[in-house]
């Protein structure tokens, strides 16, 4: 890792990604201990400060941050109200006064995780738990972890590195335009050397793609068989109110993986989904919990790789000598 | 020093001086090991083998060779042997760049296990010490032995090997490299003063 | 007082001139030969500079009444001053909003000893929601010239439609901000590259070009005169540019932001850049100077927008949008428009790209679209906007255009600090601004 903040997967590179992966194997070691806890970052102190409620993301965090030994502290706006007259600057600078060595932070609006790290006076570093539809690495890197080890535990296919995904075809299909899993993913898919396609109707797309490392298509019964993942968003209540589409029905019937759908993948075709799965919508429960699901799974790489990003910001030194 | 605080001080080139022991001093010592410690644990009955990540491995794992041969009575019983990274237990972290080599491996449980940790070199005992709390983390042991290839002073914790391969008087600015192939004492050069010499 | 030793620029061209100014008027202007100060007067030192009938800006948030934590009157006036402008247009959106003779009559009020000529907008509507019209004759007869909903537009076409109609008689100009509500949703930033990229919500160039088309349509339609606040796009350029050809009855203004800011510069989230309409791609930029040149667009007029930091200091999705120009509009636009054309320093290549093709407006088009011809738009040219000429009013402004300095936030006379230019070296500057007469900005200090 390049710098003192993880904005976005873009701060990490394939080399940066490689080295969480390699971090969050040893941290899923840790996890399986009878105490599954170091002491790696005793006397740090991880603040979480979520403007944006996510119960799962961020008892991914907290207990990444417990587990590495670090002192916790949790912000929530619910419990502390932004007054009138008290900017976001003002709170984030009350927080660092009170001695902070990471902020983990999730917001509705993208961006605020920059705008957060150049507040800052000291050295603390800022992750970004998700911001608006801009970014949220650590489901990126968590969902990377999960496809490299369950393609070893499956296949015996042992990652190229850099290009842990090399020659892998994946399609990312659905709400495309307001997910910030979907820009993570594609980013570090990519930078990890798989081809990605985005797959959604054009009103669910980012209005302006150049320069992204992706193709689209909006015919998902014509890219099945080629994919090597499909990796499926999860569809918002208020995209379903018929601004973006007509209805949820619709949308199962032309981009939903459904369990006939699902017959069109190849056999060793692997199907994700950041979760909550709105079963029967993105995702028949019959895919869902079937044997290419590896759904389960990432739920259960997410605290192993929040430890490796906390402990690689915080803990391993890789800024001493930068 | 071994390997790994070598490669956290700082970045150089080891450059060997004095061949301290060769390959033949190293596998006697190792096969002296291995008879000391059946000859202690009255034989192999509960005992792992725990190597620390990086240097102590191989002594680990030739040390498990050795004792199953030795303890001719109950040949081919394989000593379980593990690997054990303590990064994440250093109590330099923070001060130095810090990062794992491998998972932790310990295929057995520890409960009721004779541990003995293998490293190639004792120096200050801190590597020690944050073995033990990682050894405590992963089970209970009814006792935790340590073998060293390479004794070489300056400890600064009350910490004492069980099993000595050679202890080496040595200035504290040296740097002790051990493997199969012997052992040397030498220092860390420059990547670049080292590149300038080849 | 006499201003000596400067070059007068006006609507009558350019030419070496000491001017002698007596009480509230312009008493003699020396063209060609050196004026003697009578005994006991003032000289104010123009070597070097522009002599120019004072600006005038017919788009200023003052804020006053209701958010005096982001300006007043009194500051607002002042900065102006600091910037070459002897008139502004308050815009009404203030709290309450220039709705009614009662409001208009405290900003009047208020506005009696400022730096520069205050002059409040009304309101289209009542309460700027869009439903019900002002007492716009009722305004009209306390002075106002100019009626807007500015912040917002006036979204519902058949009320639009008969503000024009009942504003057609009054004299007065219909001005609109000029966003459709539905097309910008929670749009933040420009829609395109940067806010798929940044993950921002994006307000589509379309949003303005289709609220233009409608409102130029019912200007046809009415005849009533319509004046177009801050255009943005070039789509809007062109559909302005087509209209006037078939003689509808409309002016158009550009911002200093926009002429001279993309939407790269939010690649780093700073609210600071944050304004609406946004700022777009250096093709709009180019497309905005183009019909700045080609007469199209008529004015630069500032949007001076103030606000406290703790509206900026939050996240782009809810911080306040807009900027404050008025001490900045002049030397920014000379920076960056003027023959040979300067630039900022840039956030991207995109930026720069674009300028290569701009060759430069001469100072006398700058002046017109920032003094003569925003005076005329406003109904205020028996006062302002020139010429330079005895017995004129001695609204003027003296413009060093060699002088070189730094925009720094916390040195602006404005109440807030909320510029884009921070840092940014710019090249000319008001040295001294005569308001009726009264020196109100002496060698770049506020006199008031
Ligand atoms: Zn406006």
């Amino acid at each position: 890792m390049s710098g003192r903040h993880l904005l976005g997967v873009g701060d990490l590179g394939a080399e940066g990604i490689g080295e969480v992966l390699r971090l969050a194997e040893t941290f899923e070691e840790v996890g399986r201990r009878p105490i599954p806890r170091v002491p790696a970052l005793r006397g740090k102190t991880v603040v979480s400060t979520f403007f944006e409620e996510s119960t799962r993301t961020r008892l991914s965090f907290e207990l990444a941050a417990k587990r590495l030994s670090a002192d916790l502290s949790t912000f929530s706006s619910a419990s502390s109200s932004l007054k009138k007259g008290e900017s976001l600057r003002d709170t984030v600078l009350t927080i660092e006064a009170m001695g902070v060595d990471a902020f983990v932070v999730r917001h509705a609006c993208a961006g605020v995780p920059a705008q957060v790290a150049g507040w800052l006076s000291g050295e603390a570093s800022v992750v970004n738990a998700g911001d608006g539809a801009h970014e949220h690495p650590t489901q990126a890197l968590l969902d990377c972890y999960t496809l490299v080890r369950e393609r070893r535990a499956r296949f015996g296919a042992e990652p190229q590195r850099p290009l842990a995904l090399a020659g892998l075809h994946v399609a990312i299909v659905g709400d495309i335009r307001h997910s910030r899993v979907a820009r993570s993913c594609l980013l570090a898919f990519s930078a990890l050397g798989a081809s990605v396609t985005l797959v959604a109707p054009p009103t669910l797309l980012p209005p302006a793609l150049e320069g992204w490392p992706v193709e689209v298509s909006h015919d998902l019964d014509a890219l099945l068989p080629k994919c090597d993942v499909v990796y499926l968003l999860r569809l918002q209540n208020e995209r379903m109110e018929g601004q973006f589409l007509p209805s949820p029905r619709e949308y199962t019937a032309t981009y939903g993986l459904t369990a006939e759908r699902a017959r069109l993948l190849g056999p060793s075709a692997l199907v994700m989904h950041p979760g909550p799965v709105r079963r029967g919508v993105e995702l028949a429960a019959e895919v869902a919990d079937g044997p290419a699901s590896l759904v389960t799974s990432q739920v259960a790489s997410g605290v192993a790789v929040r430890m490796a990003v906390l402990y690689l910001l915080l803990g391993s030194g890789a800024l001493v000598g930068a | 020093m071994g390997k790994r605080e070598r490669a956290l001080l700082r970045p150089g080139k080891f450059r060997g001086r004095v061949l301290v022991m060769d390959a033949g001093d190293v596998q006697r010592a190792v096969w002296r090991i291995a008879h000391e410690i059946l000859e202690r644990n009255r034989g192999t009955e509960g005992l792992v083998l725990v190597g620390l990540q990086s240097g102590g491995v191989w002594l680990a794992k030739e040390l498990a060779k050795a004792v199953a041969a030795a303890s001719g009575s109950e040949a081919g019983r394989a000593v379980p042997v593990g690997a054990l990274d303590v990064a994440y237990y250093r109590d330099d972290i923070g001060l130095r760049p810090v990062l794992p080599v491998a998972a932790t491996d310990v295929p057995v449980a520890l409960d009721e296990a004779v541990v003995v940790l293998c490293d190639d070199v004792i120096f200050t005992g801190r590597t020690v010490r944050a073995a033990l709390n990682a050894l405590m983390d992963i089970g209970r042991p009814a006792a935790v032995q340590l073998a060293v290839m390479v004794d070489r002073g300056y400890r600064e914790l009350p910490v004492r090997p069980d099993y000595v391969g050679k202890n080496l008087p040595t200035r504290r600015d040296e740097m002790v490299d051990v493997s199969s192939e012997g052992v040397m004492l030498g220092e860390v050069v420059d990547e670049v003063s080292a590149g300038g010499q080849s | 007082m006499l201003v000596a030793g400067g070059t007068v620029v006006d609507q009558g061209g350019s030419r070496r001139a000491d001017v002698l100014v007596k009480g509230e008027v312009v008493a003699e202007v020396g063209e060609g030969r050196a004026l003697r100060a009578p005994a006991g007067a003032d000289v104010l030192d123009a070597s070097g500079c522009v002599v120019a009938p004072g600006l005038v800006d017919l788009h200023a948030h003052l804020r006053e009444p209701g958010a005096e934590e982001a300006e007043s009157i009194e500051t607002g006036a002042r900065a102006a001053a600091l910037g070459g402008y002897t008139a502004v247009v308050a815009m009404p959106n203030t709290s309450p909003p220039a709705d009614s003779a009662a409001v208009v009559r405290q900003v009047l009020q208020l506005a009696k000893g400022a730096s520069c000529d205050v002059r409040p907008a009304g309101t289209i509507t009542l309460g700027r929601e869009g439903r019900v019209l002002s007492p716009m004759a009722e305004l009209a007869a306390l002075g106002v010239t100019l009626f807007t909903d500015d912040g917002t537009g006036v979204q519902d076409p058949g009320l639009m439609r008969r503000a024009m109609e009942y504003a057609s008689v009054l004299g007065g100009v219909i001005a609109d901000h000029c966003e459709d509500a539905y097309l910008v949703g929670a749009g933040v930033v420009n829609e395109g590259a940067v806010s798929s990229a940044l993950g921002l919500p994006g307000r589509p160039a379309v949003a303005e070009e289709v609220m233009v088309l409608r409102d130029l349509a019912l200007a046809r339609l009415t005849g009533a005169r319509l004046h177009l606040l801050h255009l943005s796009a070039a789509a809007s350029v062109a559909a302005v540019r087509a209209a006037t050809a078939s003689g509808v009855q409309v002016t158009a203004e550009a911002t200093p932001h926009h002429l001279a800011l993309t939407q790269e510069w939010l690649a780093g989230y700073s609210t600071a850049f944050k304004v609406n309409p946004p700022l777009r791609t250096s093709a709009d930029m180019m497309a905005l100077r183009q019909g700045l040149s080609d007469g199209t667009i008529d004015v630069i007029a500032t949007d001076h927008a103030p606000h406290p930091p703790e509206a900026k200091e939050t996240s782009m999705c809810e911080a306040a949008p807009g900027m404050v120009g008025l001490e900045t509009a002049l030397a920014v636009s000379m920076t960056v428009l003027l023959d040979p054309p300067g630039s900022l320093s840039s956030p991207g290549r995109d930026n720069e790209a674009g300028q290569e093709h701009w060759t430069g407006l001469p100072l006398e088009r700058l002046l017109a679209a920032m003094s003569w011809l925003p005076a005329k738009i406003a109904g205020l040219s028996a006062l302002h906007g020139g010429p330079v000429a005895p017995g004129a009013p001695a609204n003027l402004c003296v413009v060093d255009p060699a002088r070189k300095w730094v925009v720094r936030p916390e040195k602006l006379a404005s109440r807030s600090h909320n510029t884009p230019f921070a840092g940014q070296e710019l090249t000319g500057k008001v040295r001294h601004t005569l308001l009726a007469g009264e020196p109100v900005v002496v060698a770049e200090e506020a006199q008031r």
